[in-house]
């Protein structure tokens, strides 16, 4: 089961269980949660292909005291109703759980109409956002069951990509530990990520949870690594979390690889998912590359 | 209902407008909606300063934020706001600017400003109530004509008429000031999906009492009341 159906899933069952909380759709999905809608259809909310309405329902929802949570692509989730993203949740002091699905590439015969690879840049543009990107089914569950007794704002990311097996527990984690540099795998990265460092002397950490940022593990894992040189790889936007890494090591003196999707160009290409890694350097060659082009020979 | 706590009424409204000094940009959205506010804290709204978190009260949502004067001397003349705190207004040491801040002011339902929002906010909240089983309390949304330009809006009427929501209301303060008109009328394009409309004169007292009062069952309910055009 992937992170779309295994979110869903859940979502009947938290549905059965907590009457604080309402779905709010916008016709993606909505068909799977039909049985619910029935079951509770105060609280299966489907404004139609309405995506301002979206998020605007989610605030008022939350000023009456529900726990909102709030599913579609991330282009209509975060991209087309920004301002009220930011107006009609945060600056009302309203919170919600956005959970999108889709990542940056993985409708690659959408084009780019379906591709949002700036979704984090952009909620990290806007104060006291968490950020959850799931490497793994699993972890998506429990990050959205840790996500609804509260009433913060949070973004779960969810995407077609994953790891293998999952990694419980909170903050970052370190996987493997080396002398020549810090890679830092988030999400569905870390599987490539370790496959491309496999030959290296590397320590590997591993996020899901993005904001907040970890930097004491980071800072600790640079310290116990004696070198510090950072890559960075994220399923999205280059960059991203590059200035928290800065921030991280602001007393350090530090190198920085940031990978990520390319901000160069618009990619205009259909294919596989896999067609669209090679184009962003993102495949477990690119990142073995980018990794020996940085990292100084022991 | 009458739930005036320091005695102030109607006819205190214009000094509390005047304490306000200062560069105001939008003096005339707020005599436009001096009367529709006062009628409606007056006379319709259930909400009390003495419960402002009440989870059964009236919620009114002004997501027509420009021009709050006339919504803060009302506040005030109700008890939520001092009347003293007027004068500062928009000050760095004050709680009240240009756009409200609910965060900031009590009483305050929504922070508004940015035109669009506040109606999609409403519904949002008639669901949340609904689904907690708040039937009675009325979720009243006061836009502009103008304001109705945004396609944001037409995304929430559609969606309030679809979902039968008589718990809500939207008054729209009519000063024509639309850049490109609403033919036909702006109860129109309410009544076509779903809504009951009423189209009253927005200086009125009685007249939009009635209106706001007239029973609506499974229907949200649209008060065009109408003003003198801008700048008229």
């Amino acid at each position: 089961m992937g992170m779309r159906d295994a979110f869903l899933s859940t979502m009947e069952q938290v549905l059965d269980e907590d009457p604080r909380v309402a779905v709010v759709l916008a016709d993606i999905s909505a068909a799977s949660l039909e049985a619910a809608r029935r079951r509770h259809p105060d609280r299966v909310i489907n404004v139609g292909i309405r995506e301002q309405a979206l998020i605007g329902v989610a605030g008022g929802l939350a000023l009456t005291g529900m726990r909102p949570v709030v599913h579609t692509f991330p282009s209509f989730l975060v991209e087309r109703p920004y301002e009220q993203v930011k107006l009609d949740l945060t600056h009302q002091g309203a919170g919600a759980v956005l959970v999108s699905w889709g990542g940056s590439y993985d409708m690659p015969t959408a084009g780019r109409t379906h591709q949002s690879p700036a979704d984090v840049a952009l909620i990290d543009a806007i104060p006291g956002w968490t950020v959850h990107v799931p490497g793994h089914p699993d972890e998506a569950v429990s990050l959205l069951r840790e996500a609804l007794p509260g009433d913060g704002t949070v973004y779960l990311r969810l995407s077609g990509q994953s790891n293998a097996r999952p990694r419980p527990g909170p903050g970052m984690q370190v996987v493997r530990q080396g002398g020549r540099g810090v890679v830092l795998a988030v999400g569905p990265m870390l599987d490539r990520v370790l496959a491309a460092a496999e030959d290296m002397d590397v320590t590997v950490l591993y996020a899901k949870t993005v904001r907040p940022f970890d930097a004491e593990t980071l800072r600790a894992a640079v310290a116990g690594t004696g070198v510090a040189d950072v890559v960075l790889v994220e399923p999205y936007l280059a960059g991203t979390s590059a200035h928290q890494v800065s921030e991280a090591l602001v007393e350090v003196p530090h190198r920085l690889r940031a990978l990520g999707t390319s901000r160069d160009a618009e990619v205009r290409r259909y294919g596989e998912v896999t067609d669209h890694d090679l184009a962003h350097a993102l495949d477990e060659a690119s990142i073995a590359a980018a990794l020996k082009a940085f990292l100084r020979p022991d | 209902m009458e739930n005036t706590t320091r005695g102030l009424g109607y006819a205190d409204l214009p000094a509390l407008i005047d304490a306000m000094r200062g560069d105001e940009k939008h003096s005339g959205a707020a005599e436009s909606t001096v009367d529709v506010l006062w009628v409606l804290y007056d006379r319709v709204l259930n909400v009390s300063p003495e419960a402002p978190d009440d989870p059964a009260r009236d919620r009114f949502l002004l997501s027509k934020g420009h021009g709050p004067m006339a919504y803060y001397a009302v506040l005030a003349a109700k008890g939520f706001l001092d009347p003293a705190e007027l004068a500062g207004w928009a000050g760095s040491e004050s709680r009240l600017g240009y756009h409200p801040d609910r965060t900031l002011v009590p009483g305050v339902e929504i922070s508004s400003g940015s035109l669009g929002h506040g109606l999609a906010l409403g519904v949002g909240m008639v669901f949340g109530l609904r689904a907690q089983g708040l039937t009675e309390p009325k979720v009243v949304v006061l836009t502009g004509d103008a304001e109705l330009d945004e396609g944001s809006n037409h995304e929430a009427i559609a969606l309030a008429g679809r979902a039968s929501m008589a718990q809500l209301t939207t008054v729209v303060v009519d000063n024509q000031s639309a850049t490109h008109g609403w033919p036909g009328g702006i109860a129109e394009r309410f009544a076509v999906e779903g809504w009951a409309t009423r189209t009253v004169d927005g200086r009125d007292h009685d007249a939009l009492h009635a209106a706001f009062t007239t029973p609506h069952p499974d229907r949200p309910l649209c008060v065009v009341a109408v003003v003198e055009p801008k700048g008229s």
